[in-house]
């Protein structure tokens, strides 16, 4: 019995399992049902965590309410691989946010943070009350993906939440610290990039010659830090 | 070692790709070709994923500072070395000095150039494939440029044995490969998890178009032209992970496949899977050429990689003997 394929019963479309489909034969893309919150990301880190020690699994790669799995070679048996991760999700418990907490000082405002006055007359806030808000809260890096050590960063204020734009800055660098849609981050590439740049850090996000190669890792918390105000 | 003498654009590093690296948000990188590069170090006695040069502009020259085995595997090429022709799918020897100068293929879009010990850049992550946009991996991260040098690995092969035969190319050599009738390669794909998203017209749609691989294509995805793609009403997908082969269908509605070197992320819907068994073959597909789209069930997936892995096994077997003789 295959997924995806006409006729074939979907794996876990009955209420509150995850929905199952194959990406090829060598992936597999697990979702979580219902709505974003760090509930139901807590529990798909918790699956993720489970299924990287199975055979066969080369690696489990955490998205936004949803894991995909990466196999070594395409799985015998889709149907009982699909009916076991139902009944995992079911049985495991979630986890917390209880990786490390990590610090960032950030130079906020500036020549690197440039839509810093955007986002305070979107807000309709002053600079520095954008500033405060954002340096006060404290973040889940949901998933890391995109570029290599980017983190999903989850608990933004809504007051400063800042829609994408629809033409990206063309060279933002590396080290920015961002807001996109209801999410902040820190670019870890020099690239084009769609998020409103309010400030920079200069702490290493990502070392390709480390075994450990991001900082960022789901479950991680971050703090923000206000090194220097340039309005 | 080997020095480039002449290398237009995009030409870099690649071994089989970085494995298990998703997770911290690292793409695989990897020959867009690997049956080609597969291929190439077979040819040699080399791993399966030593690290050669994928070479997609032309024209394309290096030269030898000591004797190399070399091969030189993928799309359907011109190459030279002083007073010879080397034919494609072909391992021979250079002598010290000796300059290689490749020509842009007749057919096909990706030469790999393998060398007997193979290329020993510093592995990154595991993987000596080179990571553009992460600028790491390959040589210093980054494409490679005249006046390049670079490191060649010993080979237990390369003092002594036969360096001088070829093989059938796997488009000749793999039933079932053959272009389709009408001209368009015909690629096998399985359906995704939005499949069913899409109206029945669309469907139709996405199988009968002769899909033509735009200019804006390249080792990150495909875009393709020809039809659109739209859904009845538009679908909000959370950032998840994807892979090579996979087809993505963009709220405008022209499709792009995500290639060798496509984020670890994406978040439009998914139509289909090209298959591992044809994913080859599709690197190996230049802009402009026309592709059209055949389902297969997860098990006929599954079976079509028996060939390319039996083509590739006999291939080493065969070479392990000449080299022998």
């Amino acid at each position: 019995m295959s997924i995806n394929q006409p006729n074939a019963p979907f794996v876990g479309t009955i209420e509150k399992s995850p929905k199952i489909s194959l990406i090829g034969t060598l992936a597999m893309l697990v979702e979580a049902p219902g709505d974003f919150d760090l509930v139901q990301q807590g529990r798909v880190w918790a699956l993720a965590e489970a299924v990287s020690t199975w055979p066969n699994v080369q690696e489990a790669v955490i998205g936004v309410t949803n894991v995909m799995l990466v196999f070594e070679q395409p799985p015998a048996d889709i149907g009982m691989l699909s009916a076991s991760i139902v009944e995992l999700w079911h049985r495991l418990p979630g986890r917390n946010a209880d990786g490390k907490l990590i610090e960032i000082p950030v130079v906020y405002g500036g020549e690197l943070g440039f839509d810093l006055p955007a986002v305070a007359k979107r807000a309709g806030l002053s600079e520095r009350a954008v500033i405060r808000i954002h340096s006060e809260g404290e973040y889940t890096v949901c998933a890391v993906a995109s570029s290599p050590g980017f983190g999903y960063l989850h608990g933004l204020d809504p007051r400063i939440h800042m829609p994408r734009k629809s033409v990206p800055s063309l060279n933002m660098r590396a080290g920015s610290v961002t807001i996109g849609g209801m999410q902040t981050g820190v670019a870890v590439l020099t690239s084009p990039n769609g998020w409103n740049a309010i400030g920079w850090a200069s702490i290493a996000m990502f070392d390709p010659k480390s075994e450990r190669p991001s900082l960022m890792l789901p479950g991680d918390r971050v703090k923000f830090r206000i090194e220097r105000i340039e309005l | 070692m080997i020095e480039i003498l002449t290398s237009p654009a995009f030409n870099t590093i690649q071994d089989l790709g970085r494995h298990g690296a998703r997770r911290f948000g690292v793409s695989t990188s990897g020959a867009m070709d690997p049956v080609a590069l597969a291929a190439g170090n077979a040819l040699l006695g080399n791993d399966d994923n030593a690290a050669g040069i994928e070479i997609q502009t032309f024209p394309f020259r290096l030269r030898f500072s000591a004797d190399t085995a070399f091969a030189l595997t993928g799309a359907d090429h011109d190459a030279t070395l002083p007073g010879s022709v080397v034919r494609p799918w072909w391992c021979t020897r250079a002598k010290a000095g000796d300059v290689l100068a490749i020509t842009a293929p007749r057919r096909g879009a990706r030469v790999y150039t393998t060398f007997g010990g193979g290329i020993e850049v510093p592995r990154v992550l595991g993987s000596r494939s080179t990571h553009l946009r992460g600028g790491f991996g390959g040589l210093e991260g980054r494409t490679l440029q005249a006046g390049d040098v670079v490191p060649i690995g010993s080979s237990s092969h390369s003092s002594e044995g036969r360096f001088d035969f070829g093989v059938a190319p796997p488009d000749v050599a793999i039933p079932g490969a053959a272009p389709a009738d009408d001209r368009a390669l015909r690629i096998r794909v399985m359906r995704a998890g939005e499949y069913d998203l899409f109206s029945e017209a669309m469907q139709a749609t996405f199988w009968s178009t002769r899909w033509k691989i735009s200019a804006q294509s390249d080792r990150g995805g495909y875009r393709l032209t020809g039809g659109k793609l739209t859904l009845d009403a538009p679908v909000e997908m959370r950032s998840h992970g994807v892979v090579a082969g996979v087809v993505q269908v963009p709220p405008a509605g022209e499709p792009i496949i995500q290639m060798s070197d496509a984020n670890t992320a994406g978040g439009y819907p998914k139509m289909a899977t090209v298959i591992q068994a044809d994913l080859w073959r599709l690197g190996q597909a230049a802009p402009g050429s026309v592709i059209a789209f055949s389902e297969v069930s997860y098990q006929d997936a599954v079976a079509a990689m028996a060939p390319v892995n039996d083509y590739l096994a006999k291939l080493r077997a065969t070479a392990d003997l000449y080299r022998a003789l």
